[in-house]
C-alpha cells in the first residue's frame, strides 16, 4: 500500500495548500455535526436529568427505551427525515431536503438519545449521592436538575464527546437526506463513500485519515477547555 | 476565554446553516451514478452556470431511487438511463416529457483467466449462458438501477432464471455501481457494468473488458422535466432551461467533448 501513503501526503498538503473544495467539505462537516451536537445537548441534557433524578411510573421503561435508542440506525433515522421532508412529506414545504438543514436534524435524532441515556446515567449515580442532602435543605424539581447538570458538567463533556464521535462518523443518514452534493451537502463521510465507489481507495483512505484527524483535534481541544475549567474551578 | 471561543464557535455553526440557503436560482437534478462517478457532470455543469446563472445541484443515486424521489416530487429534472421506466413515468403523468440525450454502451468485465471462456464475445446471449453454464461467479448491482434493469433483461433472454442461483453463483451486492466493481473485482467475478463508470473507475485490478460490441448492450440515457402540475414546487423554468441547454447543439457538443484518456465516454443523440 505505498499508494496509500502517497495519498494521505496529498491529502495533507491539499489541507496545508488550503484546498478550496477539502476545507469547504471539511468546514461543512463540522458545522453539520457541532450544530446537530449543540442541539442534542439541548434537548437530550434535561430529559436525561429528568429520568435521572426523578421517580415517575414507566422510569424503568423509559431508561430502556433511551439505551435502546441509542442503537439507532442512522439509515433508518435517514429514511425517516428524508420522508418527512420530501416535498411530498408533511415537512416538504420548508425545502430542507438535500440542504444542510436537514442533514442537522437527522444527526440530532441520531444523538440526542445518546446523550440522554448517558446523562441519565451520570445524573442518577450523581442524585445518590445528593439525595438525601436535597431533602433535607428542601430543594425543588428544577433547582435539582440544575445543580446536577452543573455538578456533573465535566462527565457529561464526555457525553457530548460521544454523541460528537457517532455523529461526525456516519454516513447513512447524511447521504440520504442531504444527497452528497457538490458544493452543497458533500461531508467528510459522503466524500469518502464517493471515492469509494469510485475506486480511489487510496484517496478515501487518505481522507479517512483527514476526519479521524479533525475528531483528534476537536476531542483535544474540549479536554483542554475542560481541565482549564477544572483547575479554575478548584483553584 | 477559550470557553467563549468553543460556544462562538458553536453559535456560528448555526447561524451559518440558514445564511447558506439564501440563493434560490438552483435546481435539483435526479440522476445516476454513473454520470456523476464518470466526472461529466463536473465537465457540462461549470459551462452551464457561467451561460445562465443557474446552478444544477445533482443528487446521484441507482435509476430506480432516483425515479421514486422524482415521484416524491424532490428533484426538477430526472436524468437516468432505463427507457421503459422512464416512459411510465411520464406515462404515470409524473413527468412532462422524455427526450433521448446520449448513450453509451454496457460491457461485462472479468478477471484476466475467463473461467467461463467468454473473452471477445460479441454476443452477449450465449456469453450470459456460459457463465451460468460454467458455475462462474457474477457480480449483480440487484438494486433496480438501469443498469440492473438491461442486466436482468440480458438474463431473461439468455433463457437463464438467476433468482434460482442467487447466493450461490449469482451473487447481488445490492449496491451502487462503483461498489459492485470493488466487490466483484475481489471475488473474481463477471461484472456488467457502463462503459464510463468503467472508464474513469480507480481499482479495476487487473479487469479487462470479456464482451462488448452487441448492439443488445446498448445504454439510452433520456432527460425529464418533473410535471409541476403534480408537484407545485418544481422549478419548471430553470428546469426546462437546463434541458433545453443539454439537447441544444452547444450541450450536446459538450458531451461529446468529455473525454477520459483520450476517449470519450458519451454519445449525443438528442432528437434533430
Amino acid at each position: 500500500m505505498d499508494g496509500f501513503g502517497a495519498a494521505l501526503a496529498d491529502a495533507l498538503s491539499l489541507i496545508l495548500a488550503g484546498d478550496a473544495d477539502l476545507l469547504e467539505i471539511i468546514g461543512l462537516s463540522l458545522r453539520v455535526t457541532l450544530s446537530a451536537v449543540v442541539l442534542s445537548c439541548l434537548i437530550g441534557l434535561p430529559i436525561g436529568a429528568a429520568v435521572g433524578a426523578f421517580r415517575f411510573p414507566g422510569r424503568a421503561a423509559a431508561t430502556v427505551a433511551l439505551n435502546a435508542l441509542m442503537g439507532l440506525p442512522p439509515v433508518v433515522v435517514g429514511l425517516i427525515v428524508y420522508l418527512a421532508f420530501s416535498a411530498s412529506g408533511p415537512f416538504g414545504v420548508l425545502g430542507w431536503l438535500y440542504t444542510p438543514k436537514a442533514m442537522i436534524v437527522a444527526q440530532t435524532i441520531i444523538v440526542t438519545p445518546i446523550v440522554a441515556a448517558l446523562t441519565r446515567q451520570v445524573v442518577e449515580d450523581l442524585h445518590r449521592e445528593y439525595a438525601e442532602q436535597f431533602a433535607s435543605l428542601g430543594v425543588g424539581p428544577m433547582e435539582r436538575v440544575l445543580a446536577l447538570l452543573w455538578d456533573a458538567r465535566f462527565s457529561l463533556l464526555t457525553v457530548a464527546l460521544a454523541g460528537f464521535g457517532r455523529a461526525v462518523a456516519e454516513v447513512g443518514a447524511v447521504i440520504i437526506v442531504g444527497g452528497n452534493i457538490n458544493h452543497v451537502t458533500r461531508v467528510m463521510t459522503t466524500a469518502i463513500a464517493l471515492e469509494t465507489s469510485k475506486g480511489n481507495l487510496e484517496l478515501a483512505l487518505a481522507l479517512g485519515a483527514v476526519l479521524l484527524a479533525i475528531a483528534l483535534v476537536v476531542n483535544a481541544a474540549v479536554m483542554a477547555l475542560r481541565a482549564a475549567a477544572v483547575r479554575s474551578a478548584y483553584a | 476565554m477559550i470557553r467563549r471561543g468553543f460556544l462562538g464557535l458553536a453559535a456560528a455553526t448555526l447561524l451559518a446553516g440558514g445564511a447558506a440557503m439564501a440563493d434560490e436560482t438552483f435546481i435539483i437534478v435526479q440522476s445516476t451514478t454513473s454520470t456523476q462517478n464518470s466526472g461529466l457532470f463536473d465537465h457540462l455543469l461549470p459551462m452551464f452556470r457561467e451561460k445562465t446563472g443557474i446552478e444544477v445541484r445533482v443528487v446521484a443515486v441507482g435509476t430506480g431511487q432516483a425515479i421514486k424521489n422524482a415521484e416524491n416530487g424532490d428533484g426538477d429534472v430526472l436524468f437516468v438511463h432505463a427507457k421503459p421506466a422512464e416512459e411510465t413515468f411520464v406515462a404515470a403523468g409524473e413527468g412532462v416529457s422524455r427526450s433521448d440525450v446520449m448513450y453509451n454502451d454496457f460491457v461485462i468485465v472479468g478477471p484476466p483467466a475467463d473461467p467461463a471462456g467468454v473473452a471477445g464475445s460479441k454476443d452477449v446471449a450465449a456469453a450470459l449462458a456460459k457463465i451460468a453454464a460454467a458455475g462462474a461467479p457474477f457480480a449483480s448491482r440487484g438494486d433496480d438501477s438501469g443498469t440492473n434493469k438491461a442486466e436482468l433483461r440480458l438474463w431473461k433472454e439468455a433463457g437463464i432464471d438467476v433468482k434460482a442461483a442467487s447466493g450461490g453463483w449469482y451473487r447481488e451486492t445490492g449496491s451502487g455501481m462503483g461498489a459492485t466493481l470493488n466487490t466483484g473485482v475481489a471475488m473474481g467475478a463477471y461484472i456488467m457494468t457502463d462503459r464510463a463508470t468503467w472508464i474513469s473507475f480507480g481499482n479495476k485490478g487487473d479487469y479487462v473488458i470479456a464482451v462488448e460490441g452487441d448492439p443488445k448492450l446498448f445504454n439510452q440515457y433520456g432527460i425529464i422535466l418533473v410535471n409541476p402540475a403534480k408537484h407545485p414546487n418544481v422549478k419548471a423554468d430553470l428546469g426546462q432551461a437546463f434541458i433545453d441547454w443539454v439537447l441544444s447543439d452547444e450541450g450536446q457538443a459538450a458531451i461529446a467533448g468529455y473525454k477520459i484518456n483520450g476517449e470519450q465516454l458519451f454519445f449525443p443523440n438528442a432528437p434533430r
